[in-house]
């Protein structure tokens, strides 16, 4: 038996029904349909009163969801795709995010994000939103990039009494798979060495990982002992575990899915930079998706964002530096 | 007057009338303090007044229960009163106090206590809508029946897509909520004419497949017996009620403004009257109140304002340096206790 990372988060979201009466699910196409993606599926015939079909108003689900949580509830918004996260913007940044500081109340609510790239998506389905949220204090922001962290992040997500915004990654919905879910799991705000080496540092989270690993397999061959870092949970960000790679490696490459400017790879260079200066041997290096909107033809998206060819012809470059 | 020789109706609403002209008079006083303060320079930020909408407001207040749902928004000083908010509230996050509601994280018109039901308002017109739906979801949940949500919004805000989101959501989802839209006539300084071109507010109900009231927004009977019926309607099971009352703006948009784009005509018309002297003549018409009894619940309501300002006076600011910076409750989640 396998299970996929999609069937992981429908896996998730089972057990938060099952095991807690305040958890509830809505967003568009998710109750007998079973979501756009399938992530819900069936879940509306064993749940029928707690997974809800929402008009297309993204504001107001997330308001209502705000609401609901005030009430003591713990909603799982499904956003249908990440970039269909902004008509809902002003709720999320405004509203859920500057609940506890305001009022002192909790808001345990949990935003599925579907994002990143798929060839033939183009701009308004591709988009990676994990920069932007991570920027507004008051959220949590978490980018799984395993079958099991799929899983146990998001059963820790609806357990978090903060707004959660959760970044699946559309991608690896089907390619990813696991033997079985876990039981035991490593806590949010706590990257992962996937890979250990001594050579250079990839700092890599969701989708890119993958990418990482794969030139860390290709690159081994030829003796460059790649070490990479799975982020996990963008925030917050684990410092220190990066920090303590970089130490050992001495060379740092951040590699992410979303658009260059500010965003993730810059924050991560920024602190390894002002925290960790003495530790590099090279000037860290960053990898992005090129600052355009997302194309849709399978050559240019290709070449849009990082892969493991370009991510190793970075790696190569860093260390003839 | 022997009340017992009046019918329980009749007797009930004197009460009722002269309960809320008490709430806005409370309110009047309160907003002239807080505009002297400010004046004074002893009000740091804004301060909104809620000049001639306290008969909407305290009527709003007033229809609903206890355990319901209150969101105001920012000339909502008597129904605020009138939901159950001490003075004290107001005046301390007026000011900044650390030990008000928001202990100085928020101040002016955005306080509240969730807990109670009343929200503190976010200034994105309309978000509170949504808000108050996910609220009524909530009790929904938990069998929580008999349960009221009303929401306060003026012109401007019907013109957002928080509005549109937020009320055809209500009506999908057929909730207790009312919608209570005080059309003042102006949106800050931008006029119904830029604002909507529907012929009235209320034809929007029709649209979303919601209840429909109007009314004068300067009369506080009308007020009452509108609002009223609308909270019954949406507690008895039928749906959101938007309610519609026209009336102008007695006042800048906050007290930096000077509403000097007002046309002088617009306020010498019927519109421009002042819906607590309209009381006031009502309840002396009526012969349940005279200019001694007024006289004396000014001077209660002006009594009461005055010793919460000189207790609040006193009342420490927020330390900077003992404040607890961070915005999750999730306390090792969180980043901004560390210094980037």
């Amino acid at each position: 038996m396998s299970i996929t990372y999609l069937e992981a988060i429908r896996e998730a979201q089972a057990k938060a029904l099952a095991d807690d009466p305040r958890v509830f699910i809505y967003g568009q196409d998710v109750g007998a349909f079973g979501g756009a993606f399938k992530a819900t599926k069936n879940l509306a015939l064993e749940f029928p009163d707690r997974v809800i079909d929402a008009p297309i108003s993204e504001d107001a689900i997330i308001g209502s969801a705000i609401g609901s949580a005030l009430e003591g509830m713990r909603p799982i918004i499904e956003m249908q795709f990440a970039d269909f996260s902004t008509p809902g913007f002003n709720q999320i940044v405004n509203h859920a995010a500057t609940l506890f500081w305001r009022t002192q109340l909790p808001c345990p609510i949990t935003i599925r994000l579907p994002s990143g790239g798929t060839s033939g998506s183009g701009a308004f389905h591709s988009q990676s939103m994990e920069a932007i949220y991570a920027h507004y204090p008051g959220l949590v922001v978490m980018t799984p990039a395993t079958v099991e962290d799929a899983y146990s992040m998001l059963l820790e997500a609806v357990a978090i009494d903060d707004p959660v915004i959760f970044c699946e990654h559309k991608y690896l919905y089907y390619h990813l798979k696991a033997e079985k879910l876990p039981t035991e799991a490593m806590p949010a705000g706590k990257a992962r060495i996937s890979r250990a080496g001594r050579d250079v540092t990839i700092v890599a989270y969701s989708a890119m990982v993958h990418e990482a690993l794969a030139v860390a397999e290709e690159l081994s061959t030829e003796g460059i002992e790649i070490e990479v870092v799975d982020l996990r949970t963008i925030k917050p960000l684990d410092t220190d575990t990066i920090m303590a790679s970089v130490a050992r490696t001495g060379r740092l490459l951040c590699v992410g899915e979303s658009w260059p400017w500010g965003g993730v790879t810059a924050e991560v260079i920024a602190r390894v930079a002002t925290e960790g200066f003495n530790l590099l041997d090279a000037p860290p290096q960053r990898l992005n998706a090129k600052d355009t909107p997302i194309p849709f033809h399978p050559n240019l998206w290709l070449m849009h964002r990082p892969t493991a060819r370009s991510i190793a012809m970075a790696v190569r470059n860093l260390l003839r530096l | 007057m022997d009340t017992r020789a009046i019918p329980d109706a009749i007797s009930s609403f004197r009460e009722q009338c002269m309960k809320a002209f008490r709430f806005m008079l409370q309110s009047r006083v309160l907003d002239e303090k807080m505009a002297s303060l400010y004046r004074g320079g002893k009000i740091h930020g804004g301060v909104f007044l809620g000049k001639g909408q306290e008969a909407v407001s305290a009527a709003t207040g007033m229809s609903l229960l206890k355990g319901d749902i209150f969101s105001p928004l920012i000339r909502d000083g008597a129904g605020r009163l009138a939901f159950g908010e001490p003075i004290i509230d107001a005046v301390r996050t007026y000011m900044g106090s650390a030990l008000g509601p928001m202990r100085g994280r928020e101040g002016n018109v955005h306080r509240g206590r969730p807990a109670e039901g009343l929200l503190p308002m976010i200034s994105h017109l309309g978000a509170m809508i949504s808000v108050v739906n996910g609220m009524l979801i909530g009790r929904r949940f938990k069998k929580i029946q008999n349960t009221v949500g009303a929401v306060s919004l003026g012109d401007g805000a019907t013109s957002t897509g928080a509005f549109h989101e937020a009320l055809n959501q209500a009506a999908v989802e057929k909730l207790p909520l009312v919608l209570v839209v005080t059309n003042n006539q102006f949106a800050y300084s931008t006029p119904n004419s830029r604002q909507f071109a529907c012929r009235h507010l209320v034809d929007k109900a029709v649209g979303y497949g919601v209840a429909g009231h109007s009314m004068d927004g300067t009369d506080l009977k009308a007020c009452l017996e509108t609002i009223s019926a609308a909270v019954a309607a949406a507690r008895q099971g039928q749906g959101p009620q938007l309610v519609v009352a026209t009336l102008l703006r007695l006042c800048g948009h906050g007290e930096h403004d000077d509403a000097h784009y007002i046309d002088p005509e617009l306020r010498n018309s019927a519109l421009g009257r002042d819906c607590l002297v309209l009381a006031e003549s009502f309840l002396t018409e009526q012969g349940w109140a005279d200019a001694k009894i007024i006289k004396s619940w000014r001077k209660d309501a002006v009594r009461k304002v005055e010793e919460v300002v000189a207790a609040v006076q006193h009342e420490p600011g927020p330390d900077p340096y003992k404040e607890d910076w961070s915005a999750l409750s999730t306390r090792h989640l969180s980043e901004g206790s560390q210094s980037l």
